[in-house]
């Protein structure tokens, strides 16, 4: 058999402090986050201590940098600030992929607590201030060394790019020679926001600087956990039990050990594990288990269309259902009896599949001599990962070795790792390094879904015609999970309202999607107001701004799409737009789209697409484009195609033919993105592209046809019903 | 021992006969560019050209390439100098970029059949391909960019 060798990842794990010649600054834990110390200082501290940048004699400067790369651009976005402040030439800066070391690595969290976690759209806003206080305060000890050399008040001094200068003697020091000789000091500078670079300043940010990862991306040496390659490794791939959550009872164990180049069957919680030499034999081991299943699981007897049609509609309608209130103010009910008019929708919505294209996988191994687990894996959380793997295996979380890589998407998926839980009890029965990849179908049968729902709304017009009250019911299982996005205070500050989540429970797993409960929340508060705006014969632009109450920050962004997409100004034939509005991670955006629909088929085609953008300061201009642009194609693959369904608790999608995903024949021709300056600091924009795209679409089908669409997604069938209806 | 040329070199894998592809070019022999996405020709993210033509690598067996020339996202070109290549850095496609050598090789096919494409030809050819991350325009503009600039 040949062999070949493949390339080596330039993202590495390096040593700790040791080894590195030159200046190397660590980082240590502060009750505020994170900020750098000596090393004497660190090694005081019983806390793990890793570095955060170093310079070498070259002047070479490598920066660690904390955030999974899963598409958005995050590894190369979040170190450009902490460049900017050090005053680094980029070109000479080396990534490095952090270590699972959340307290030092992590960014403040809710309630102080430390987190690697990158869900949310948050790398970039959790991380930004906190990494430039740290250049800045790298600049300072470059700085003062200088000075110190040259005998002058470092206030004399300035920076370039990798460049100290004393410009009253003309004398220019590179950071690689001042890493050569200076020592790092028992006491770093302090460093507040107020020390930090002007905008006019920036070198990086704000402007559009490559992303690191995109070579790698296209000569095929980017490297994912699929593709780690370890001696002596076998393969492994489980099945699940097909009514989800359900336990494995017997299965033809000696016939499968007796198939060529079986090395284990595993059994799990909920499947069976095969192991084999090669991932071909595998697949053929695969194919042969036979599982007989528990009873008993909770979703069995699970239809979930069933559910969705009926059930929730009776659990809307019974009174006594249990409720939990997510939010409100003001006087709802006699705002309600006295409103002038009252319009009511319902709106619906399918489970949602990740569809990440890299199926889940990951690689383990335990070493005996020192009781270590080693693990490669791409996830949007590798502090949680690692905690949650010493605690299934018993180990002391140290004993745990984390090798973070590539993510082939993450889409919210991957920030739970049952598939490397697998991986490592599969690697400690077998005592063999594993790789276990789930197969696609695997990977959609065994999903965690965004959960499907029904949303009940009512808004309640006072004499003036203003929509002075609102009422908001969703109803579906997985808690938070069916309420991200249902407030809409952030664009829409209505004085009376009443939200609320009406639970039940299926038995199915469930999990954040790109923007967890927006899509389908933000479909229903859009779809009503475009309806009501019909209603009142006004214009959707006009009835948001006279009888919405509307923050300026929403005004802002309305306004900015009206131009961009020039809402007045005649479209060709069979066409028309739709307008919705969005908020999600501290961003605001407003979006259009332009839509035809073949009338025989049902197939509804998004030609363009204009949103705007508040996504306070930009940092990476170009990647946040991209960033919007694919929220925007994500959204819309689940507006128009995306839907799972169950029957008896089983997933009955199982591949891309029957869970279809959109192509590029369906994607928009064009998609423009503009972003709103209104100087605040950086806010998520990796899932603000998402959410408005349901309704925008539903309220241009409209406009087209004087019809509505009330369950996403907007199928062909469901398209054709509504013509008819 | 299932014979084949795989970016120029000759190789021999011993592996049954109707292994995929797919697994023979990356776990046998260790090149993990050309990715798995479904393994049932639905997605594209395994595509490498056999004898230049673009195929998934996931519904080809080893038996069937026995004597051919298989082409993989590490011998498109020995420096990422492929003007699809170049094109795709400078219009900076990939995002998670799991099916970006599917999509570069595919890309690269019609290149070669076609110098010139419309921008329908392209959606045409680039159809069986998926992109979760939702790069289908950025794909078409480097297409365009790899066609003018050749």
């Amino acid at each position: 058999m040949a062999s070949m060798e493949t390339n080596t990842p330039r993202l590495t794990r390096r040593s700790f402090l040791g080894g590195a010649a030159g200046l190397t600054f660590t980082v240590a834990l502060g009750p505020k986050g994170f900020f750098l110390v000596s090393p004497a200082q660190a090694a005081a501290r019983e806390r793990p201590i890793g570095a955060w940048v170093r310079i070498t004699p070259d002047d070479r400067i490598t920066i660690v940098t904390p955030a999974a790369e899963m598409g958005q651009g995050s590894m190369t976005g979040v170190p450009i600030a902490l460049a900017e402040e050090m005053d680094a030439e980029w070109s000479k800066v080396t990534l490095e992929m952090a270590p699972a070391e959340p307290e030092i690595y992590g960014y403040v969290s809710w309630g102080g607590r430390k987190s690697m976690g990158i869900y949310g759209s948050r790398a970039v806003m959790m991380y930004f201030e906190q990494m430039r206080i740290a250049g800045a305060q790298v600049r300072k000890v470059l700085l003062n060394a200088a000075a110190e050399s040259w005998g002058v008040d470092s206030a004399q001094l300035t920076t370039e790019p990798n460049v100290v200068i004393h410009t009253a003697s003309n004398h220019r020091i590179s950071y690689g020679e001042i890493a050569a000789f200076a020592q790092t000091p028992s006491t770093m500078p302090q460093v507040t926001h107020a020390d930090l670079k002007p905008k006019s300043a920036f070198r990086l940010i704000g402007k559009a600087v490559p992303r690191r990862d995109i070579p790698e991306k296209v000569n095929g040496s980017a490297r994912y956990s699929i593709d780690v390659r370890l001696p002596d490794i076998v393969y492994a791939s489980t099945v699940h039990s097909p009514v989800q959550l359900g336990r494995p009872k017997r299965w033809n164990d000696d016939a499968i050990r007796s198939m060529p180049g079986v090395v284990d069957v595993v059994p799990l919680e909920h499947g069976v594990a095969v192991v084999a030499e090669s991932f071909e034999q595998v697949l053929a081991a695969r194919k042969a288990l036979e599982v007989v299943w528990t009873d008993g699981a909770k979703a069995q007897g699970y239809d979930s269309e069933r559910t969705l049609m009926s059930d929730y509609d009776r659990i809307a309608g019974d009174e006594n259902a249990a409720s939990e209130r997510i939010g409100g103010k003001g006087d709802v009910d006699s705002v309600f009896a006295r409103a002038a008019r009252v319009y009511k929708a319902s709106f619906r919505s399918d489970y949602g599949y990740h569809a990440q294209m890299e199926p889940l996988n990951a690689v383990a191994r335990f070493n005996p001599s020192d009781g270590t687990l080693e693990v490669w894996e791409g996830t949007q959380a590798p502090g949680s990962s690692r905690r949650r793997l010493a605690q299934a295996l018993g180990l002391d979380v140290t004993k745990v070795i984390h090798h973070q890589q590539y993510l082939g998407g993450g889409f919210g998926r991957r920030s739970i790792n049952d598939y490397t839980l697998e991986a490592a009890v599969i690697a400690r029965a077998s005592g063999r390094t594993v790789k276990l990849i789930w197969t696609r179908e695997e990977d959609l049968s065994y999903g965690m879904f965004r959960p499907q729902a029904l949303q009940c709304l009512e808004a309640g017009l006072d004499e003036n015609g203003r929509v002075a009250g609102w009422r908001h019911c969703v109803i579906g299982d997985g808690g938070r999970l069916i309420y991200s996005g249902i407030k809409l205070d952030k664009y829409y500050p209505i004085p009376n309202q009443h939200i609320e989540r009406r639970g039940t429970s299926h038995g199915i797993r469930l999990k954040h999607w790109r923007a967890v409960a927006h899509p389908f929340n933000v479909f229903a508060i859009e779809g009503l107001v475009d309806e009501i705006a019909a209603n009142e014969g006004l214009d959707p632009f006009a009835f948001r701004r006279e009888r919405m109450p509307m923050t300026s920050k929403a005004r802002r962004v309305f306004d900015t799409v009206e131009r961009m997409c020039d809402w007045k100004a005649p479209r060709p034939k069979g066409r028309a737009l739709g307008l919705s509005v969005t908020e999600r991670s501290g961003s605001l955006g407003a979006g259009v789209v332009e839509i035809s629909m073949d009338r025989a088929s049902g197939k509804i085609r998004v030609h363009k697409v204009w949103v705007a953008v508040d996504g306070g300061m930009i940092v990476q201009p170009e990647m946040a484009r991209r960033n919007v642009e694919s929220g925007i194609v994500y959204g819309l693959s689940s507006v128009l195609k995306e839907r799972a369904t169950m029957k008896n608790g089983a997933v009955e999608q199982s591949n891309f033919h029957d869970y279809e995903v959109l192509r590029m024949s369906e994607a928009p021709e064009e998609i423009h993105v503009e972003f709103v300056d209104s100087g605040t600091k950086p806010t998520g924009l990796g899932e603000i592209g998402n959410p408005f795209i349901a309704a925008a679409v539903a309220n241009a089908f409209h406009a087209l046809t004087g019809r509505r669409l009330y369950h996403m997604p907007f199928t062909p069938n469901r398209v054709r019903a509504a013509l008819e209806a | 021992m299932i014979s084949f040329s795989v970016n120029g070199k000759p190789v021999s894998v011993s592996a049954e006969p109707d292994t995929p592809l797919l697994w023979v070019v990356r776990e046998h022999l260790g090149l993990t560019g050309t990715k798995f996405g479904c393994g049932a020709g639905l997605c594209g993210a395994c595509t490498v050209h056999l004898n230049g033509r673009p195929v998934r690598a996931c519904q080809t067996s080893l038996e069937s390439v026995e004597g051919e020339l298989v082409t993989t996202i590490e011998g498109l070109s020995p420096d990422a100098s492929h003007p699809v290549q170049k094109a795709w850095i400078a219009e900076q496609v990939p995002q998670c970029g799991y099916c970006q050598s599917g999509q570069i090789m595919q890309a690269a096919a019609l290149l070669a059949d076609n110098p010139s494409p419309s921008r329908d030809e392209i959606v045409a050819h680039m159809n069986g391909n998926i992109c979760r991350c939702g790069t289908y325009t950025r794909i078409i503009a480097a297409i365009q960019r790899a066609s003018r600039e050749g």
